[in-house]
């Protein structure tokens, strides 16, 4: 088989089994006759999706707001937070009791007393829990980067008298940065849930989580799914945007020292980068 | 490079009372490491004295304290009793005005970066000009035989030519003095070899004093002008073999039997004469002897099991 069958196979499969199930889910409803505000048809969701369609995106850009807001500062924080802990060995037993409370207290849980904090027409509870959420990943997977430089490494640097900063920008980060993409990439879907979720917990109207809730409460079920597959095309794009933004970073390996710009490697290595990446994901 | 320093080499000969300084002095140097099982004398009473431009080789069983005192020289750890000096300061100063170059049994590549970025590292550390690094990695890459593959990542190459981008970041600074722990230790003997050749070559060439650490005896008597035989636990100097091989590096025998004076000039005569063929010569297998007596602390029947050597 060609490798470019092989592709379109791989592209043509999944549509061609969402096509069956959208088929068996409009005979359901429309054929068997489940009642609608069990299970809207496909195409009366579609039919919602297009007519509220100025409010999906408005709705859907003041969601992503808040949960790209939260990804970058909590992103920022994990990375910076890790390095620290890295570092030095008390703020790594300081910090250790907090993550491992943060990483299972149900993060949205805080949302009614961030609303009540920060006033009910603030957006920025709704941000500091995706920072929150997206926070927890990125730091566990950040420090475990930062440990992975291995003994040679480190004594080559020490042979080389480099500086605390030099060590840190030629050997900890590069070897840390797998590991860092991982983590955002992970915290990119968990933005977008808590973002999304928050809402249901009052404060401001108009983002996803708020139109879901309020559209399920006036029975306007199809609408309510509307905004639903407004969602999930959110987390999607964030997922895909951050799993780009790997593939990209890892892709341009560091020719410095000789030339600052970036290489265009050849074919042979940007295929084992990649294969890299994808072992170190967890 | 070093062609002054050997240039005037000859007029140090001439004069014994200013010698030139030593690459490294090792005097009652301990080694005690604290473990869990209790205190473990690694080094106890070592004094070693390197001249400048000379090849030095450890060599001794597991546990003989050799990487240890090349740590030590290092300064990528701290002798318990003792004192070290390196070119007349102590190792941390050296390490801070990069006196030496360093290479491992691992290569050690950062794998993120070109083959010739690893290279440059070490000049980018400290701060070469853009075009000082391009000029000198070339130059380098060259020495090393890997000028076609200065954009390749080290995991396209082989063991043997990772090891060989090693020597030439470790040469990156024009060091008088270089350290290698086993460098070779994971190749296959044909690489071995050629890279021992390359190793003579690139070493004659820079002028560099060498304190190479192996475990094998060929190796170290093809490399050096003398060869340290450490006894373990706990790790002593047994005896210093020095190498003479029939027509060649009597001169600088002479010189470094006389004392820390030997010049760069003279050794890198003698070892510009070390070829392939050597590994041939009857002298050499009657090095290889001396060393291997040296190292069991009886003699060996000559002849035949000389040739079992590896």
């Amino acid at each position: 088989m060609s490798p470019r069958t092989e592709a379109t196979r791989r592209v043509v499969a999944p549509i061609a089994v969402g096509l069956l199930v959208l088929g068996a889910w409009q005979f359901l409803v429309s054929v068997v006759g489940v009642s609608d505000y069990l299970l809207p048809s496909p195409a009366s969701i579609a039919e919602a999706f297009v007519a509220s369609w100025n409010s999906i995106v408005s709705a859907t850009i003041i969601t992503g707001t808040n949960a790209l807001v939260g990804l970058i500062v909590g992103s920022l924080l994990g990375i910076a937070l890790a390095a620290l802990a890295a570092r030095w060995k008390a703020v790594d037993r300081m910090s250790a009791p907090v993550i491992a409370s943060l990483a299972v207290v149900p993060i949205v849980a805080l949302a009614p007393v961030l609303n009540s904090m920060f006033g009910a027409d603030s957006q920025f509870g709704r941000q500091a829990i995706a920072a929150l959420a997206s926070f927890v990943p990125v730091f566990i997977n950040t420090l475990r980067g930062f440990r992975q430089t291995t003994p040679v490494h480190r004594e080559l640097m020490r042979a080389y008298a480099a500086t605390p900063s030099q060590v840190l920008r030629t050997l900890t980060l590069p070897t840390a940065r797998p590991f860092i993409l991982t983590g955002i990439r992970i915290a990119s879907s968990l933005a977008v849930i808590s973002a999304l979720v928050a809402e249901y917990f009052g404060g401001p109207r108009g983002g996803l989580g708020s139109l879901i809730s309020t559209s399920a409460a006036s029975s306007a079920y199809a609408r309510a799914w509307a905004y639903v597959v407004a969602s999930i095309a959110l987390g999607l794009l964030f997922y895909l945007a951050t799993l780009a933004l790997e593939r990209l970073v890892l892709r341009t390996r560091t020719t410095a020292g000789i030339t600052s710009t970036m290489t265009t490697s050849t074919s042979t290595s940007t295929s084992s980068t990649a294969s890299t990446s994808s072992t170190v994901s967890h | 490079m070093s062609a002054p320093e050997n240039a005037a080499a000859p007029e140090t000969l001439s004069a014994p009372a200013v010698e030139t300084v030593a690459a490294v002095e090792v005097a009652a140097v301990d080694k005690v490491f604290e473990t869990r099982g209790g205190l473990v004398h690694a080094l106890e009473g070592i004094d070693l004295t390197v001249a400048a431009g000379e090849f030095v080789s450890l060599i001794g069983p597991s546990g003989c304290g050799k990487s240890t005192l090349m740590r030590l020289v290092a300064d990528l750890d701290a002798p318990s009793a003792g004192t070290i000096t390196v070119f007349g300061k102590t190792p941390a100063r050296a390490r801070l005005d990069q006196e030496y170059g360093i290479a491992f049994q691992q290569a050690g590549l950062l794998p993120w970066r070109t083959v010739a970025a690893n290279v440059a590292l070490p000049l980018e550390l400290h701060g070469a000009t853009s075009a000082d690094r391009k000029a000198k990695v070339a130059e380098l890459l060259e020495m090393v035989g890997l000028a076609d593959f200065a954009d390749r990542y080290p995991d396209q190459l082989s063991g043997g030519m990772q090891q060989r981008v090693a020597i030439a970041r470790s040469l990156a600074e024009q060091p008088r003095l270089l350290l290698m722990d086993e460098p070779f230790g994971a190749l296959d003997e044909m690489t071995r070899e050629k890279m021992q050749s390359d190793l003579v070559r690139i070493s004659a060439e820079t002028g560099a004093a060498v304190v190479f650490v192996t475990h094998s005896i060929p190796e170290a008597v093809f490399l050096s002008d003398r060869v340290v035989v450490m006894s373990p636990r706990p790790g002593r100097i047994r005896e210093i073999v020095p190498m003479r091989f029939a027509g060649a590096g009597t001169a600088a025998d002479d010189a470094g039997a006389a004392g820390p004076g030997a010049t760069g000039g003279a050794d890198t005569a003698a070892r510009a004469r070390r070829t392939e063929g050597l590994r041939e010569d009857r002298s050499f297998f009657d090095m290889v002897t001396a060393v291997r007596e040296a190292l069991h602390g009886a003699p060996v029947a000559p002849g035949a099991r000389g040739v079992e050597t590896r």
